[in-house]
Order: C-alpha cells, then structure tokens, then sequence
C-alpha cells in the first residue's frame, strides 16, 4: 500500500473516532437527542471497504451509520448538523444519527430496523443488473441481523438471482448485549453457505485486510460469480448506544480488545513501514482536531428545520 | 368502449405501462410462468421475458423491500402479493421502508414502488385469507393507498399508480374480478386522491369504495324502486383522502351512511364519520350509520361467512333507519 493511502485512512479513522467521541460529549450536553450508536473500534471496516470500492458501487448500512457516511466523504459539517436535527444537516434534521443518507454519494444511508435495508440492498442490486451495469451494493449489518428473517429471505432472492451484492457482517460479538454464541444456532459463516455462499471471515480490526478482501468479493462479484459474503471480526468499545450499562461484559474483555485497536494496528503498520513518523500522524490528529471543532461550530451555529418542513416532503407529488 | 373484466382491465393496465416504459417490470409469486394465481399476468412471461416477468421464491419481506430498492434505484416496480394477506409478512418493508425514505432522508430519495394486493373476503378461505385490511396500510403517511371499484377505475388508478413518484399499495377485491364495464381503447389515467359521485341522489349518501362500492350501488337500485333516491360515492383513494364528493352530497341529503367490508372497529367508516362531523356537523340530520364485516374472524363455513359481511340488503336496512 502506498503511503499516501495509508495516511489517508489514517486520517479518516481518527476522523471518525473523534467524531463520535464528541457525539458522546454533545449527547451527554443534551444537545443530539434520539439514539445514538457509537461506531469505536470499527472503523477499520467502513474506512477499509469503502476504499476499495468503484465510483458506481452502492453503500448501504444499519444505524450504526456515522462511519460510512464519512467514509464516503459524506460533508462532515452536514453529517454534524444532522445529528443536532438542523436545517442543513445530510437529511433535513427529518433523519437523525440512524438515518444519514448521502444519495449523491450512492450512499443509501442507515436504516433503524435490524435488517430492514438488506431487502433494499436487493433491490438497489436488482436494479443495476437490470441495466446490466458492473456496479455492485455493499451492504453492511450486525452480527444480530444474521438472526433475523430478513437476512434469510434477503441472501436466498441474492442468490437466486444472482444479484451483485456484497453482504459485510460486521461481527462485534454483541447484538446489543447479547453474545453471538447466545443468539445464533450456527456459526454466521455457515449461514453464507446455505445460500450457495462460501463466504470468508477476517480480522476487521485491520483496515488493509478488510481494503484486500473487499477488492476480492467486488472482483468475483464483477467477473458474474454472484452475490458474495465476508465476515469481519471486530468489537465496539462504546456501548450498544449511550446509556447501555454494558453489563454483559467485563473491563478485561474490552482491555484485551484494546490491543487490536485498529487505529493502533494501522499506526504501528505505518510507523513500521517508515510511510510517516510519529510527528506526521500528530499533525494529522491536530487537523481532524480543527475539522471536527470546526463542523460542531457549523452545526451549532445552524438554523433548526422551519416548522412547514414538518409537512413537507411526505410525498413527492404533493 | 367495450365492456371488460376488471381483471382485463388490470392486465391491459400493466401490459401498456410495460410496453410504454422498459423500466416497468413486475415481481412475486407466481407471477410469471404460472400466470398470476388470479391470472392477471397470463401471458406475460412469453411476451416480456424472465428480466420482467419475475417469479419470486415465496419471500414477502423481501419482495416488498427489493421492490421499494429497485425503485429508489431508478426502476418502476409492479410487486404483487398473492393477497394482501400476506402483505402484512411485509407491513414493515412497505409502511416502514418504501413509505418513510423519501421524507426520513430529507427528500434525497424516492421509492415509486407499486404493491398489488388481491384481498377480500366471501370465498371461503377462512381466517388467515380473508381479510380486508386496508385501513391499517392507509393509517401510515407516506403511503399511498387505492382500491379500484370498477374495471374503468382499476386501468385509470393502476397507471396513475404505476407513473407516480411515491409508493402505491394498489388493492384488488378479488370477488370484483369478473366484474365487467366500460373501458376506453386509448390511453387514459384516474388520478389519484380523487373520490367520485358514481350514482346521484337526494336522499342519503352512501359512502363507500371497491367491493361496498358494488354492493352500495345494487342497494341503492332497490331503494330507488321504493322511493328512496340514494347518492353514492365512490372515495377510490383511502390515503390520500379527498373528502370533497362525500361533504358535498352530505350537504346536501343530511343523512349517510359508509360501508365497508373490513371490520367496523377503527375501520374507514369511523375515519369517515368523523370527518363528517368534525367538517359538516350543521348538516347532521340523522345518526350516520356504518356497515362493516362483523367482528369476528371470518370462518370457512359459507353460511356463517355470508352473516359477517356486507351485503345489499345491510345496506338498505341501514338506510331505512335514517331516512
């Protein structure tokens, strides 16, 4: 990898994880209201398989949607803004944290019913085989979602019809606060087989693996072998959303992920391969920093949404 | 004009919007090399082919969301549902996926998705086949909701449904199939949102749509030959709901009476009436009476089935106790 990529996802890493750390401190001020789901110690998957995606691919996520809204290079003053329910955010202020969307950036946006959007993932695909284009959808989801109806009835119509999706599980051991192994009968792996999928697990804590394989499963999808399945294993560190007591879990399981960090795992890779010194990655933190402040101001500084829009835009034709 | 089915009138509807726009394909269950399980698609496979004529596993959450996503992303779906009572599998795919994207995403998207649903009760399909839910898909905003009355409404309702930007749930009374009436050869489209008065009358007015549409109509020929001058009116659209027809004629008569065929508890009748009060309640003369399905699931026997739902003679009953 060369070293302007590597600094670049970097940079958006950091970007992400001091985004949602000053989510954290904006919802603790009163000032994002709703829910709000923390994308800590996962950003290696959207910064890693966004990267490897065409200019005609499609994203489309949960509510765990902050991360691949600014990995798509969704504005991060409107994605801010959003979250404070104003005017200019990504979605009007109608949307809130689980419901960004950057369609000009075929980013779909995040949908709040576990597994709701894989159904739309297959249509987005249907639709782009139907105009015989190479373009594919990656569609990312919990762990919890492979439980669901939605993921079974959503990867079977993919295979019978050969549509060019990418499934990403984003498995981080916990479907809010229950274990994997306490919710699935069958290792998620299994379940990609079952629908004609060999699928492929890997450690998602590592931004230039999940770069790899995303390249991999897009190639396959684009040389006409369907719909494919990948398995990324990582962890969050921040609760399931603000306020989970986070009793299902202990303080050395979460130390122990530390470890693996992703933004640590790409530090350590960049510092070893000599593409930066620690001085540069500073001053890269120092210029999220201003982005970041910069894109609160922005949104603070925001007019809320006009009453009328309450009414508007329920239809199209109104 | 000739005289058509209903069910013509709906597969003329969708072949022409098939030939006039590529993007317009279909999908569900049986759709293609059976023909439709009412037969409304006989015939399409050969002509149209497996890329639009698509037959689905038997998967209603995902044909209603991979309709809604292939029409966010630019095509023209026409998904239909066995009946529409296994649309409600797919209740959250259609009231809350394909209705809530274009407003929940602060209008960067549109889902012009069409739902066909057969629905209806009085065949003898018991419980689980025989219900007339509309009302709880015309409670969600976002959605559309049509229900055709006549063959001339189902071909005008279905391309207006078809070449809308939002999403339509496009309901079919199966006992209306082989009803027949006139239908024009050229192109033509009912709008949407708009109720029609189908018999004038000075009496009473009967609200209603589909198969109470039907119903109300052979009620108030009855009526007539005693005297009894009934206007009716035809809503067509339950969501969005143009009240205008049905206030005018109640203006008008100072009586009404809204049928329906789902239940009468929360149904359209209490929606209507309602209205009715809130918006003309100077003009209120006699109760306005409501007849519906009983509340009960509908059972298998005929006989049994036949007591818990609309009929001419309910209909007249109601009206006699009013005018």
């Amino acid at each position: 990898m060369d070293k302007e990529t590597l600094l670049d996802w970097y940079r958006q890493m950091v970007l992400i994880r001091r985004f949602e750390q000053r989510s954290a401190e904006l919802y603790q001020q009163g000032k994002i209201g709703g829910f709000l789901h923390l994308y800590i110690g996962q950003e290696a998957i959207a910064v890693g398989s966004i990267a490897a995606k065409a200019e005609g691919d499609h994203v489309i996520t949960a509510y765990r949607d902050h991360g691949h809204a600014i990995a798509v290079g969704a504005d991060l003053n409107a994605v801010m803004a959003e979250l404070l329910g104003k005017q200019t955010g990504v979605s009007m202020g109608k949307g809130g944290s689980m419901h960004l969307a950057d369609v000009s950036r075929r980013y779909w946006g995040g949908y709040a019913v576990v597994g709701g959007h894989l159904p739309l993932a297959t249509g987005i695909a249907l639709a782009e085989q139907y105009r015989e284009t190479e373009n594919a959808v990656l569609c990312y989801m919990g762990d919890g979602a492979t439980n669901i109806g939605y993921f079974h009835e959503s990867l079977n119509l993919a295979g019978v019809w050969q549509l060019p999706v990418l499934w990403i599980i984003e498995n981080n051991n916990y479907g809010m606060g229950t274990s994997v192994d306490r919710a699935s009968a069958a290792p998620i792996l299994d379940k990609a087989k079952a629908y004609g999928m060999n699928g492929e697990q890997i450690d998602g804590m590592n931004v230039m693996e999940v770069y790899e394989t995303t390249q991999d499963c897009l190639q396959k999808i684009r040389d006409g072998e369907g719909p494919q399945f990948v398995e990324m294993i990582t962890y969050r560190y921040e609760g399931h959303s603000m306020g989970d007591p986070l009793r299902y879990r202990t303080k050395e399981e979460v130390e122990k992920w530390r470890e693996d960090d992703p933004i640590g795992v790409l530090e350590r890779h960049i510092l070893d391969e000599k593409a930066a010194d620690q001085e540069a990655l500073e001053a890269i933190d120092g210029e999220v920093e201003e982005r970041i402040e910069a894109a609160v101001q922005f949104a603070e500084e925001s007019p809320l949404p006009e009453p009328e829009a309450l009414y508007s835009g329920i239809y199209v034709e109104a | 004009m000739a005289r058509i089915t209903l069910r013509q009138a709906i597969s003329d509807a969708l072949r022409e919007e098939m030939q006039r726009d590529e993007n317009v394909f279909i999908m569900g269950e049986e759709v293609g090399v059976w023909g439709g399980t009412y037969a409304v698609t006989r015939g399409f496979h050969d002509e149209f082919g497996d890329k639009r004529v698509r037959d689905t596993p038997i998967s209603e959450m995902v044909i209603g969301g991979a309709a809604a996503g292939a029409a966010m992303n630019g095509l023209r779906p026409v998904a239909e549902f066995m009946t529409i009572n296994f649309a409600m599998l797919a209740l959250d795919q259609i009231v809350n996926h394909a209705a809530k994207v274009h407003y929940m995403f602060g209008g960067q998207m549109k889902a012009p998705v069409v739902y066909r649903a057969p629905g209806g009760g009085g065949r003898q399909l018991g419980a689980t086949h025989s219900h007339t839910p509309d009302v709880i898909f015309a409670h969600f905003p976002g959605l559309t909701v049509v229900s055709p009355g006549t063959p001339y409404d189902a071909k005008g309702l279905l391309k207006s449904a078809i070449r809308s930007d939002d999403p339509v749930l496009f309901i079919e009374h199966a006992t209306l199939y082989q009803l027949r009436g006139e239908v024009p050869e050229e192109d033509y489209t009912v709008p949407i949102g708009v109720s029609e008065v189908k018999r004038e009358g000075s009496d009473v007015t009967i609200i209603s749509y589909a198969q109470g549409l039907q119903v109300s109509l052979e009620a108030a020929e009855q009526l007539a030959k005693e005297g009894v001058e009934a206007e009716v009116v035809d809503l067509r659209s339950l969501r969005p709901l143009d009240m205008g027809p049905a206030l005018e004629s109640f203006k008008k008569t100072f009586r009404a009476v809204v049928v329906e065929e789902g239940h009468r508890g929360y149904g359209i009748g209490a929606e209507i009436v309602a209205r009715l009060q809130e918006e003309a309640f100077d003009y209120i003369d006699a109760p306005i009476k409501r007849v519906a399905q009983d509340e009960t699931p509908l059972p298998y026997s005929q006989e049994l089935e036949q007591m818990a739902l609309i009929n001419p003679d309910k209909v007249i009953a109601a009206v006699k106790e009013i005018v």
